[in-house]
């Protein structure tokens, strides 16, 4: 879900005063010092991977969202919002909310009622071992990879606004994340991905304000726009009819059934990073409103990412171009327009908490990764295939040190990445290869009671190879984009699109056709796991205004006229 | 001797919001006293003035309102929440 993000040429962004580098100090003393208070609290393996189960709906609604709020994401989709106009909104709103509240609405019960805790857990209950041991062990591997590669390129962005050495960003922030998380766990983590989303509203949020006073309003700036770019850039869907009529050249299909259906349902609903803050949730009329309250967050979220970027296209006196002119020319590239919007308005202290909202955005998506892979490797790998006894304490112990043992192979990742840039492009594929199958894996096994565990398998593991094919078919052969992605002129978003959605095709026909060959599980083992079988508990004596049901409407009716407001 | 119940996260954010928002506030005031010769666009708005005095409100009343208490009082918030308790599903 990230653009990828690669550094640069131009000489320090911005320069920090003291009154800065206090602001930045003192929010490493905060979250090191929760990591050291809530150690306590992390006593055993149900404190430590799903933080005792206590959360409020709010914590875990607002640390499901900020697991996915990273500083790359934010800076990354600020340059999409630059070089593709207020398309990149599709990524927050068609490609979010939907999604998000099909998790709190229809699957979240299974994930709660069967108690598992992890994606891969929910997969072995439904389809047995092999599932779970495929998909454990492509999330565990790709996940600390990319934490590698997002490390990376974060110390590559300190490196370019603030002239701060790599390694020393690389060290600092790992071993920062590595202690709280190693002391107090998801807790811990939970508790610094909301303190880390207050701080990135806190520290983002002048930049769209100043921006629309310098502009003056919304229609003066779609109008500075239209005279500096083009009218398409302020279009959400007015343009998506022809592949060739919009600065992503994609078409509304593939925003739809490619993005809305199957990449943002399969990353919101089963990558165990984000599901994993709700499953922490205290109660499951909790569990339910943690993604609708994220959802709404979600939905706001383009105001301090996407507005800078368009309002760069406006103020900005420099003409941003991409990583290959910038270095040519010693100018600026797209991925800086956020520091350079930074940089603009905001002078001593502000500037220290907007570099803050960015460290804080980084740090909570690297924990995020990094306790998500330690319950993986505890649970599904760990207590699965290696110590099927392990106790409690044991897990706890495994879980410590699989954390820092995570934050190591991140910065090996982030060291290799260093030497050779070209893996970033092959890793961040490989990761998309498994998400859009294993989406039609799990909502198969909740749905569907006739999918057995021999289809659940080969399905998930046909649509992953099916992806990879595509992707290497493409690789081999550029001609071959016109059948992946439907168009020769499709850029790389809209061919990750289709080739989601084509895997995900294939995942879900092999699933179907293989299940229909083979023994069904009987409906006594399937209570709590599918729909239809699992009695899920009413909200018969909740007032209308507290059920999960009505704020999910209420979210989808301000998401449709957000929608048409922006068309 | 009462004992002290878990610290909220909204206090942690109380803080957070607090001292940045003196420190941000101080800053701008320092801008006022002594303007810099190169100035930030819009730099006429004092953005770092209101902006950090408004943190420091939202921080100062979180921190009252989610202040580490005495296990005593948690009763007594127990016993207000009961009916929130009763209506919650396990």
């Amino acid at each position: 879900m990230i653009p990828a993000l690669f550094a640069v040429s131009a000489p320090t962004l911005v320069r920090l005063t003291p009154i800065d580098m206090v602001i930045v100090g003192f929010y490493f003393a905060l979250v090191l010092a929760i990591g050291f208070y809530l150690k306590q609290k992390a006593n055993t393996s149900e404190d430590f991977f799903l933080a005792g189960r206590e959360m409020t709906a709010w914590i875990a609604g607002l640390a499901f969202l900020s697991a996915n709020l990273g500083a790359l994401e934010l800076m990354g989709w600020a340059a999409a919002a630059y070089q593709y106009g207020i398309l990149a909104t599709h990524w927050y709103w068609i490609g979010a909310i939907p999604a998000m509240l099909f998790l709190g609405i229809v699957m979240m019960p299974f994930y709660y009622i069967s108690k598992t805790h992890s994606v891969p857990g929910y997969l072995k209950l439904r389809f047995g071992e092999g599932s779970r041991t495929l998909s454990s062990i492509s999330f565990a591997f790709m996940t600390v990879l990319m934490s590698g590669i997002n490390m990376y390129s974060m110390a590559l962005v300190m490196k370019v606004v603030l002239g701060w050495d790599i390694h020393f960003s690389i060290w600092v922030s790992s071993i920062t994340v590595a202690v709280y998380v190693a002391l107090g766990g998801l807790r811990s983590a939970i508790f610094n991905e909301v303190l880390q989303f207050v701080l990135i509203w806190a520290g983002a949020l002048l930049i769209p304000i100043l921006g629309l006073i310098e502009t003056g309003g919304w229609t003066n700036l779609k109008a500075q726009i239209a005279h500096n770019a083009s009218t398409e850039y302020t279009h959400l869907w007015g343009t998506l009819g022809r592949f060739d009529g919009n600065p992503m050249g994609i078409h509304w299909t593939g925003i739809v059934l490619g993005l809305g259906w199957v990449i943002s349902f399969g990353y919101w609903t089963t990558d165990f990073l984000v599901v994993q803050r709700v499953l922490s949730a205290k109660d499951l009329r909790s569990a339910k409103l943690a993604p609708i309250i994220g959802a709404t967050f979600k939905m706001i979220v383009p105001f301090i990412v996407i507005l800078p970027g368009l309002l760069g296209l406006a103020v900005l006196p420099m003409k941003l171009t991409g990583e290959g002119a910038a270095v040519a020319s010693g100018g600026h590239s797209y991925n800086e327009v956020l520091p350079l919007m930074l940089a603009r308005y905001c002078g001593p202290g502000l500037l220290g908490l907007g570099i803050t909202a960015l460290i804080a955005g980084f740090m909570s998506g690297m924990a995020g990764n990094v306790t998500a892979f330690s319950t993986v490797w505890t649970y599904d790998i760990y207590g699965a295939l290696i110590n099927k006894k392990a106790t409690d304490s044991q897990k706890v112990v495994m879980g410590r040190w699989c954390t820092i043992l995570g934050v190591l192979i991140s910065i090996g990742t982030a060291y290799l990445v260093m030497q050779f840039l070209s893996i970033m492009d092959y890793v961040q594929a490989l990761f998309s290869f498994f998400i859009a199958p294993l989406f039609g894996t799990v909502l198969l096994g909740m749905l569907w009671k006739r999918a057995t565990p021999k289809g659940g398998f080969w399905g998930l593991l046909s649509g992953t190879l099916s992806s990879v094919g595509m992707w290497a078919w493409v690789k081999v052969n550029p001609k071959a984009l016109s059948y992946v992605a439907l168009s020769p002129n499709a850029k790389d978003m809209a061919e990750n699109m289709y080739r989601a959605l084509w895997s995900w095709i294939v995942c879900v026909a092999v699933t179907v056709a293989v299940s229909y060959m083979t023994k069904a599980k009987p409906e006594a083992e399937l209570d709590g796991l599918v729909y239809g079988i699992t009695s899920v508990p009413t909200e018969g004596g909740v007032p209308l205004y507290k059920r999960p049901i009505f704020w999910a409407v209420a979210v989808s009716l301000v998401f449709f006229v957000l929608n048409i407001i922006f068309w | 001797m009462a004992t002290h119940r878990e610290i909220s996260i909204w206090f942690f954010i109380g803080v957070a919001l607090f001292v940045n928002g003196v420190l941000i506030f101080g800053a701008g005031i320092y801008e006022l006293i002594r303007p810099p010769e190169v100035r930030v666009v819009l730099y006429q708005l004092h953005a770092n003035v209101w902006w950090g005095a408004i943190l420091s409100i939202f921080g100062a009343l979180y921190c009252v309102k989610f202040r580490p208490r005495p296990e005593a009082d948690k009763m007594v918030d127990e016993e207000n929440s009961v009916k929130d308790a009763r209506i919650t599903m396990k």
